[in-house]
């Protein structure tokens, strides 16, 4: 039996988005912001691969599927330096890089517990007050929230 | 842009706060006006705050106007797990505005999202408490004539503090120097530092507090409170060591004022009341005009 067949295809899309430099920590995340669970075509997740910039990386390949600027910039709080391909043809049409957002509604969780947010149901806003260091300040409680200790719903 | 509200002083601009001043001192002048005629103020404590509710209510008596409200959570449906929505949402029909002090942050702005009348915050948790920024910038352009180029010191609990934190945002307008004089367990947290830094402004960090204080315009003191510390011995061994005595004003600037939001514990030794540099009780009288200047500024009553 030759080793060929052992292997996993993973074909190239026809048409789609290719997300690329997403940080394997964030892989879920990611797909959580960009509700990955309701979407009906085809999927292909990949996590843990070696990355010089990023240590371990995930990859995600989207089969017709294509996301206006607003609803991609999400995903920027936790995969800041994440890459867009998107295909057409089996070709890269265009090449896109994240931006944080200046604001963002929904998405993450206040860190502060004596927040009102996290006391009665309200939707969460904030303001973006570091795009290079992802931070957040509530629209509510004021108080600045961190990468490191933000929640995303 | 006016505001309906008054949620955060950081939603003022300079032009807004000196608006209020200015009334203020008006109202200082002339404090029994009859203005809130037929008008009902609600005053929503969620939890206790005798004098910051006696100040306000003492404001709205003085304009003529009526007031109805609770003093504490205990005695409203809140204790039967009411939530803030509803309960400001019911409130909104009895009354023309709505003063509230809740322990829960950003309780405030969330209620004047969903209140048809304006709603002023007394006070939310650790966050924002405007009013008593406004009547401390009051107390200081009165005292020194000038909010502009001043010498401020904070001393005591700079960690935990929401006047000094509320103050430091209204004062970083006026080219302010500041002095943050705490333990290392209450210095200034670096978000305050990081602000300052990025308006360009000037600021020292001391642990001592003894002859530092003669070029300041303005100290302003704060409680250190026993339960801010995570080992009781620090507190008992820092606890003296912030305290205003009355022979260490000897060598202070003669303009200089002491400030405190109060209610005071033993950080200002009761000395310093008889000292003209002291200056805490009639910062509280003042906190009567500025209230009466804010509410009939949001309500519209002045022009």
């Amino acid at each position: 039996m030759e080793m060929q067949d052992k292997k996993l295809q993973v074909s190239a899309i026809k048409n789609g988005t290719v997300i690329d430099h997403i940080p394997a920590s964030s892989l879920f995340k990611v797909i959580n912001i960009l509700g990955l669970g309701k979407i009906k075509t085809q999927m292909t997740f990949g996590s843990n691969f070696e990355s010089k910039k990023l240590g371990l990386k995930a990859i995600i390949k989207l089969a017709d599927v294509f996301f206006v600027d607003d609803d991609i910039n999400k995903i920027a709080l936790v995969a800041p330096e994440a890459k867009l391909n998107i295909i057409k043809d089996y070709k890269v049409v265009e090449k896109k890089v994240v931006e944080v957002p200046d604001n963002i509604k929904g998405i993450a969780k206040c860190g502060n517990p004596k927040c009102i947010t996290n006391h009665e149901s309200i939707v969460p806003k904030f303001t973006v007050v570091n795009k290079k260091k992802v931070a957040i300040k509530c629209h509510y409680c004021e108080k600045i929230t961190d990468s490191e200790h933000m929640e995303i719903f | 842009m006016e505001n309906k509200h008054l949620i955060s002083i950081t939603d003022y601009s300079k032009e807004e706060i000196f608006k209020i001043l200015d009334l203020a001192a008006e109202f200082e002048k002339n404090p029994n006006q009859n203005l809130l005629n037929n008008k009902v103020i609600a005053t929503l404590f969620f939890e206790p705050s005798t004098r910051t509710r006696l100040s306000f209510e003492s404001a709205i008596s003085r304009l003529g106007g009526k007031f109805i409200g609770f003093t504490e959570a205990g005695s409203s449906s809140v204790s039967k797990g009411e939530s803030v929505k509803d309960t400001i949402m019911t409130v909104a029909n009895y009354s023309d505005m709505i003063i509230m002090r809740h322990p829960i942050e950003g309780s405030a702005r969330w209620a004047s999202e969903v209140s048809g009348v304006p709603v002023v915050n007394a006070g939310d948790g650790a966050n924002q408490h405007p009013t008593q920024t406004l009547l401390d910038l009051y107390s200081i352009r009165k005292t020194q004539g000038t909010l502009d180029n001043l010498n401020v010191y904070f001393v005591g609990d700079l960690k935990y503090g929401r006047t000094v934190h509320s103050l430091l945002q209204a004062m970083s307008m006026f080219n302010t120097t500041f002095n943050f004089i705490s333990p290392e367990e209450l210095k200034i947290p670096d978000e305050y530092k990081l602000f300052l830094d990025k308006k360009g402004l000037k600021y020292y960090e001391h642990r001592d507090f003894s002859d530092i204080i003669s070029h300041a315009d303005i100290i302003y003191m704060t409680r250190i409170q026993r339960e801010r510390f995570s080992d009781p011995m620090e507190y008992e061994k820092t606890k003296n060591s912030y305290v205003l005595k009355n022979n260490m004003l000897e060598n202070t600037k003669p303009n200089m004022k002491v400030l405190h939001p109060l209610p005071r514990v033993n950080e200002i030794h009761t000395s310093v009341d008889e000292n003209e540099k002291a200056y805490y009780f009639t910062q509280a009288l003042n906190g009567v005009y500025t209230r009466q200047a804010i509410i009939t500024h949001i309500l519209g009553l002045k022009k």
